[in-house]
């Protein structure tokens, strides 16, 4: 992972400056939380779906060690390959030889996550392999040099028109006359580039959402249908998940699914949900010949029986760093981190390091809205408060403790910061027992203080709760 | 110790566990071997004609559109009628699989029927799905030697039939229905749940229909 986490307040300041991602930003705000809220709202289970989803991975978290043996199992009865790597560097090599025994020139992927954690592209372009990104937004920042500033949406912070400098300067092989000023165009030509490279790929990697331990099967869940093509048409499809993606069951899984797309786009069910079991059996049409699982620890196994264990539960929709005020203020990138927003915050110190992540914690105003929407109910502040306690522990107190003071002192100066911070998402801090002893001692503590008589209900935005408190006050 | 070897044995170090206690080996056994059922919705546990009532409306909130039938013979027709009413040219590419060729498409003598897996030419394709999932509007198709994957996301269409006696309520029964056909903890090598046609959001948040999948989805109902 390249970090450049230390540079939190640089990139901040650059973030807050620049007009195109601040507009860019505006999207996150206005478009995720509504959707969001409607679809939850939708379905009167949804809460206590929630709870079943992080029932479930508790347990399968508790027992990873057998769930691990019996995936391996049933992948391996079903025709396919299960690799053990320890490391991002482990994980790496181990793809690379997949695809040199291919005699691999060019591979497509799907959007994963894994992949951009084990920086796998650079990687692999080293070795002489190219890889194409197809997903929309994957594809975007490929063209640009970029990494994901969204672990659901990459290209977030871009505005129409740069992804149509984009693609005046590299498809060249098109009219410098068409007309690209719609969504619409800009789509199309994506989709006619990249459908040949699907039927050129020699292999198809992709991410993974679940495995399933019944059946042996990886999971994907996207809207695109990107991630269908590239592990159909490759002749050879490599999954990249990390350990904690395991479940149970089917049944397990149609539980999680439930909150999954409803939490990251406000979909019932995303366009497709696509379970692969090995390669293509002998009498099937199409599919891969091939079909490996690398299984990536990284790190996980480090947080396991740790106050981070919870984190690994962690099933990547998005909707902490949608409804964080940090992230519409900052974006992405400025978290420096493969991961951004509050699951970033707290997975990153834990996988690089609390050296290098250790201070990201700080960039949050402890506001508990990550919390409020996480689908698999993940303590996200609580564990930020965690990693500023071990930070504690390593003697890196005074100078931290100094650090989080000036963090706290750098959002007070700078408007959007400090307006994220003291208003509109202060209210739902009430519904979060023991946080105003820390954060009374914080230099906002007057902001938090001030608001905290009003609790806000849970998943309701601040205009609706006001809206409801006016009018409750206004009728005694 | 083999690198697999060495990540098992830290799990267990973690969570302070031996790998031979049998309490544990035997919780994880009954779970898999049970694989009970979740809390499923009301809106997944609706009577038959009421399904496919919510299953059309979900398809639609997707951006699908419905036809339905009396049976299986007015398939090719209602596929001929859809072909023309988008200007399409009347050709379709289609798997064997045995409730199509039940259709009959020789009724419809303008229609070119190519088959076989799509190599990407293809403007429209017609697909079998074993399933529907009426809680959130969803297909289910699963690969075989007849049902070739590329169809549901190479052609520019997709038209799916499915029968309205396996439209089913919830993700559950779908799961149940896959487990009565092949075997308890065995799958095809695909199975697709597919909701509404493929689309991208990734500019500026703005959802645009035909990402890499199909622009158009149409479900005709059988019966
Ligand atoms: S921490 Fe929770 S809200 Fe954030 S991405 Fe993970 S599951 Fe979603």
């Amino acid at each position: 992972m390249q970090i450049t986490t230390p540079n939190f307040k640089e990139n901040a300041t650059r973030a807050l400056g620049d007009a195109a991602l601040q507009k860019a930003l505006k999207n996150v705000e206005i478009g995720f939380i509504a959707k969001r809220l409607a679809a939850a709202d939708a379905l009167p289970e949804f809460e206590a779906l929630r709870d079943n989803a992080r029932d479930i991975k508790n347990h399968t978290l508790a027992h990873l060690d057998l769930y691990l043996e019996e995936y391996e199992k049933k992948v391996i009865a079903s025709g396919g390959h299960v690799h053990f790597a320890e490391t991002a560097e482990d994980a790496r090599a181990i793809i690379l030889d997949i695809c040199r025994k291919r005699n691999a020139k060019t591979v497509t992927k799907g959007k994963s996550m894994i992949t951009e954690e084990i920086e796998l592209n650079d990687f692999l372009e080293k070795n002489g392999i190219t890889p194409v990104e197809t997903d929309l937004g994957e594809y975007i920042i490929q063209l640009r040099g970029e990494t994901p500033s969204h672990i659901i949406a990459p290209a977030v912070h871009l505005n129409k028109d740069q992804v149509e400098a984009d693609f005046r300067r590299v498809h060249t092989h098109l009219p410098p006359e068409r007309d690209l000023s719609q969504h619409e165009a800009l789509l199309n030509e994506a989709r006619q580039v990249l459908r040949q490279r699907y039927f050129e790929a020699d292999v198809g990697i992709t991410g993974a959402n679940f495995l399933i331990a019944e059946t042996g099967s990886s999971v994907i869940v996207t809207n695109e249908g990107n991630g269908d093509l590239t592990q159909t048409l490759g002749k050879c499809h490599v999954v990249v998940a990390s350990l904690e993606k395991l479940v149970p069951t089917l049944n397990d899984c149609a539980q999680i699914l439930r909150v999954l797309a409803r939490s990251a786009t406000g979909q019932d069910m995303s366009v497709y949900t696509t379970f692969s079991t090995g390669p293509k059996r002998a009498d099937d049409p199409d599919g891969p010949e091939e079909y490996h699982v690398v299984l990536l620890d990284n790190g996980r196994t480090a947080m396991l029986g740790t106050e981070f264990q919870d984190m690994l539960r962690c099933i990547r929709c998005g909707a902490c760093m949608n409804h964080c005020p940090v992230y519409h203020a900052v974006g992405g990138h400025a978290y420096g981190a493969v991961y951004p927003g509050p699951m970033g915050a707290v997975l990153t110190p834990s996988l690089s390091g609390i050296e290098v992540g250790g201070h990201l914690p700080n960039a949050s105003t402890f506001c508990g809205r990550c919390e409020s929407v996480c689908p698999m109910r993940i303590p996200l502040p609580k564990m930020m408060r965690h990693w500023r306690e071990r930070e504690f522990e390593k003697h890196l107190t005074p100078s931290a403790a100094r650090y989080g003071l000036k963090f706290w002192a750098f959002f007070a100066k700078r408007p959007k910061l400090y307006r994220a911070a003291v208003s509109v998402v202060m209210p739902l801090l009430s519904v979060l027992g023991g946080t105003s002893r820390r954060i009374s001692s914080l230099p906002l503590a007057g902001g938090w203080t001030k608001h905290r008589e009003m609790p806000a209900p849970e998943g309701k935005t601040f205009l609706q709760a006001w809206a409801e408190k006016q009018a409750r006050e206004g009728g005694r | 110790m083999s690198a697999r070897d060495n990540i098992l044995g830290r799990v267990r170090r973690s969570l302070g566990v031996s790998g031979g206690d049998a309490q544990r080996r035997a919780a994880v056994v009954s779970r898999l071997a049970e694989a009970k059922s979740g809390l499923i919705p009301a809106r997944g546990q609706l009577p038959r004609e009421e399904r496919i009532e919510v299953f059309a409306k979900y398809a639609e909130k997707y951006g699908a559109t419905i036809a339905r039938v009396g049976s299986i013979e007015h398939l090719p027709q209602e596929v001929s009628r859809y072909l023309k009413s988008n200007n399409l040219p009347a050709s379709i590419r289609m798997g064997e699989d045995p409730l199509l060729k039940d259709a009959r498409f020789e009724s419809e003598p303008m229609l070119t029927v190519i088959s076989g897996a799509s190599d990407g030419t293809d403007v429209a394709g017609v697909s079998h799905a074993r399933g529907a999932v009426a809680e959130s509007g969803t297909l289910v198709l699963a690969s075989g030697p007849n049902n070739p994957v590329t169809i549901n996301f190479l052609p520019e269409h997709h038209i799916v039939a499915v029968r309205a006696a396996d439209v089913g309520a919830s993700l559950e029964e779908a799961f149940a229905g896959i487990t009565a056909t092949y075997g308890k903890g065995e799958m095809p090598r695909t199975v697709n749940f597919v909701t509404g046609p493929s689309r991208s959001g990734d500019i500026e948040q703005k959802i645009i229909m035909g990402a890499h999948g199909p622009r158009a989805l149409h479900i005709v109902i059988i019966g």
